[in-house]
């Protein structure tokens, strides 16, 4: 014993804990969303903090775009599995085949807009009146402004200039009926507090996150994987990289990186010593416009 | 635990890849006149926390870095060239990591700052070399203070355009003690500084000889903080009840609010008052001999009592208050106004009671900071003292003593809109 310094990491948990301790005493229905991406990971491993050895006091949630990386969603049901707990998976192909969206087309077509919808339309069938995401406000800086419990309206609507002050670690959590709250306890977080975490406490995850050989091509400068789901514009070759995934989305928006890191601590150094933010290297989806994220956000968005 | 899995090491950008680093929260105060926004850029910048596409972000029109450019956040702020609200900033070094609250300094400033200081151990207040200490110096300084943060650090900024003059300097310490004098903050430090030019920010002043002191990354790296935590007095509002049928399981969860916790100890759970013994803190990681403020963990006691969310549990001999009436500062923060007789919620631990204003006591002259009695309502970023009425007994501490039992928040029912911030100051003496 002798001191009783706490690091950052063990900071940012007990805030994270307390955070999820206050959705499931505070609210009627809340959920989950996992995709198998590093924060919602973490995300699962601070609900065990939380709530063992109890069940957790809620479901999880993914929103399946049908382009995923086949790696994830393999992760997303063995991690599940091994948890014993509930996963309600919601379908954007469905949205697609009820109507409900409108699949993009052309080779740039991406079904990361149609999440929305997909959730939001999860979210009133099931009637969850809180959804936990891994959001954290060092990725973007409309993130930054948000709130960890950031209020929605009937519409799913994001409204930045009326967000409930939030002081100490008080959250007011009240909402009417049909009205919910999407809760960040990774706000603080920055990309490498999570990785260091992942290491911490040695948690798996997909195995994109690390180098491997792929078969990639070049577009707008990123590196993205060949699958089904992309077409090639003329003068797009496919070529063969050693590449690892920064960020977990669709297959079609999401670019690779050159790496060799094959270890966790391999890709903990490589973070460390980045140049380049974690979406603004890999994420086509913000970079429509420069305000791509708070567009999409005020649309009710992750 | 330190050095784990982790086998990183330093790196050329300065950030840290080593776990051993606490946190701390710092907030800043000041106008956009006074830079503000450029220091945040240069302390980022600087601390190498700025990524290269981030970068590429921050070229004004003309080409040229506009550090500035960094704090404005949404695209309906820089359309209209304003701050909307408190935006976090992150950064970190070998030796700490930091959340920076940047809070705005137009016409909604009070209601942020004060959001922005709720959690801070350390404000750092800008001012102007070439005006001085000027009302908005004492008013945000103030703030600070009300709000509880240990440390200060008063930025004088511009230093350049006073010719880098020692006097300049004095002058404004002399004045800012004089005043500080008036308010309880602990920790005051001066610096003089150029954000524009990058003096005393992170890199030592060459044209500031004569000052002796830490520029301001290093006055923040190293800043004693884990001594500001109240390891005194137990306190562990209950969050939560984990029950396991499986296992016939039933533990309380919540946060170390203060004080330190050990198997074995006596407690006392209010409102009850019913007396128990601590058998086990337990983690997911396994049991713990003793928890300290700010960790979460899951108490299990010795006896069987009727025991949920809301309740306190504490040190038997260094009791909180248990009262049905209270006194608090409060920031207001809607436009309807905060008026006697009026009823709210507040949020206070972890439960929410309904009150009623039972008295205006006084309202803050945000010129003068002086108290002005009785005033007839709160407005929108008053901050005044008020007494309230609670429909049942709330076990609370001043919040000199403990920010956690000692703050409130407070709701209106009707919007469900969060309205108020209360700070709990004893209780005036009885006659």
């Amino acid at each position: 014993m002798g001191t009783h310094d706490l690091t950052h990491l063990e900071v940012l948990e007990a805030e994270a804990i307390h955070i999820m301790r206050e959705v499931a005493a505070e609210l009627s229905k809340p959920v989950l969303l996992f995709s198998g991406g590093k924060d919602s990971i973490v995300l699962l491993r601070l609900a065990e903090k939380a709530f063992r050895p109890a069940p957790f006091p809620f479901p999880l949630m993914h929103v399946d775009t049908g382009h995923n990386f086949p790696e994830v969603i393999a992760f997303r049901d063995r991690r599940v599995a091994e948890l014993g707990e509930r996963l309600v998976v919601a379908s954007v192909q469905e949205s697609i085949d009820r109507g409900r969206v409108v699949e993009e087309t052309g080779p740039r077509a991406s079904r990361n807009r149609l999440q929305t919808t997909t959730l939001l339309d999860a979210i009133e069938e099931h009637e969850f009146d809180a959804a936990f995401g891994g959001a954290r406000r060092d990725e973007e800086r409309a993130r930054a402004k948000e709130r960890i419990f950031s209020f929605r309206d009937d519409f799913g609507q994001w409204d930045p200039r009326r967000q409930r002050p939030e002081l100490w670690s008080i959250y007011n959590g009240r909402i009417r009926k049909g009205e919910h709250v999407r809760v960040f306890p990774l706000s603080n977080w920055t990309e490498l507090d999570v990785w260091q975490y992942i290491a911490k406490e040695r948690l798996e995850v997909p195995t994109i996150y690390f180098a491997h050989e792929r078969e990639v091509f070049r577009r707008d400068g990123m590196l993205y994987a060949i699958s089904p789901h992309v077409q090639l514009i003329d003068g797009e070759e496919p070529f063969t990289e050693s590449v690892r995934y920064r960020t977990v989305g669709d297959m079609s928006c999401t670019g690779a990186v050159r790496s060799t890191a094959t270890a966790l601590h391999d890709v903990v150094a490589e973070i460390a010593a980045t140049k380049i933010t974690e979406r603004g290297e890999t994420r086509a989806d913000d970079r429509v416009t420069e305000a791509a994220m708070e567009d999409r956000k005020v649309a009710g968005y992750f | 635990m330190p050095g784990t899995s982790n086998g990183a090491s330093g790196n050329g950008n300065g950030r840290p890849a080593l776990l051993r680093s606490d946190l701390m929260r710092l907030a800043t105060a000041g106008s956009v006149d006074d830079g503000k926004s450029t220091l945040i850029g240069r302390l980022l910048h600087d601390a190498k926390a700025i990524l290269a596409d981030q970068l590429d972000d921050l070229h004004g029109r003309d080409g040229a870095l506009d550090l500035s450019r960094l704090t404005d956040g949404l695209r309906a702020e820089r359309e209209q060239g304003i701050t909307i609200d408190v935006a976090y900033r992150y950064f970190a070094t070998a030796k700490r990591s930091f959340i920076l609250a940047d809070t705005p300094g137009h016409v909604q400033y009070t209601r942020n700052m004060v959001t922005g200081a709720s959690t801070a151990d350390l404000a750092i207040v800008l001012v102007d070399a070439r005006n001085g200490v000027v009302e908005q110096t004492k008013r945000h300084a103030f703030i600070a203070a009300l709000l509880g943060i240990p440390h200060v650090v008063l930025a004088v900024n511009k230093m350049d355009l006073v010719d880098y003059d020692e006097q300049v300097f004095d002058r404004i310490v002399t004045d800012f003690s004089a005043f500080a004098r008036r308010l309880d903050v602990r920790d005051v430090a001066f610096i003089p500084m150029s954000a524009l030019e990058g003096d005393n920010v992170v890199d030592r002043s060459e044209a500031m000889g004569w000052y002796a002191g830490l520029p301001l990354l290093e006055h923040l790296e190293t800043v004693q903080i884990a001594a500001d935590r109240n390891l005194d007095e137990l306190r562990f509002p209950v969050q939560y009840v984990i029950r396991d049928h499986a296992t016939d399981y039933r533990g309380y969860a919540g946060r170390i609010a203060s004080g330190v916790v050990r198997p074995g100890d006596e407690v006392l759970v209010l409102p009850g008052g019913q007396s128990t013994t601590v058998e086990a803190i337990d983690t997911l990681d396994g049991p713990l001999d003793e928890a300290v403020p700010p960790l979460s963990v899951t108490l299990r006691l010795a006896d069987d009592l009727d025991i949920s969310r809301g309740d306190l549990i504490c040190g038997p001999a260094d009791r909180p208050s248990l009262e049905r009436e209270l006194t608090a500062d409060v920031c207001w923060m809607a436009d309807a106004p905060l008026r006697p007789r009026g009823r709210y919620l507040i949020k206070h631990a972890a439960h929410t009671v309904a009150v009623m204003v039972d008295e205006l006591v006084d309202r803050v002259d945000v010129h003068t900071l002086d108290r002005e009695g009785a005033p007839p309502e709160l407005a929108l970023n008053d901050i005044g003292r008020v007494r309230l009425r609670t429909a049942r007994p709330v076990a609370f501490d001043p919040y000199a003593r403990n920010r956690a039992t000692g703050s409130f928040i407070v709701i209106d029912e009707a919007t469900n809109e969060t309205v108020g911030a209360g700070m709990i100051v004893p209780a005036p003496a009885r006659a």
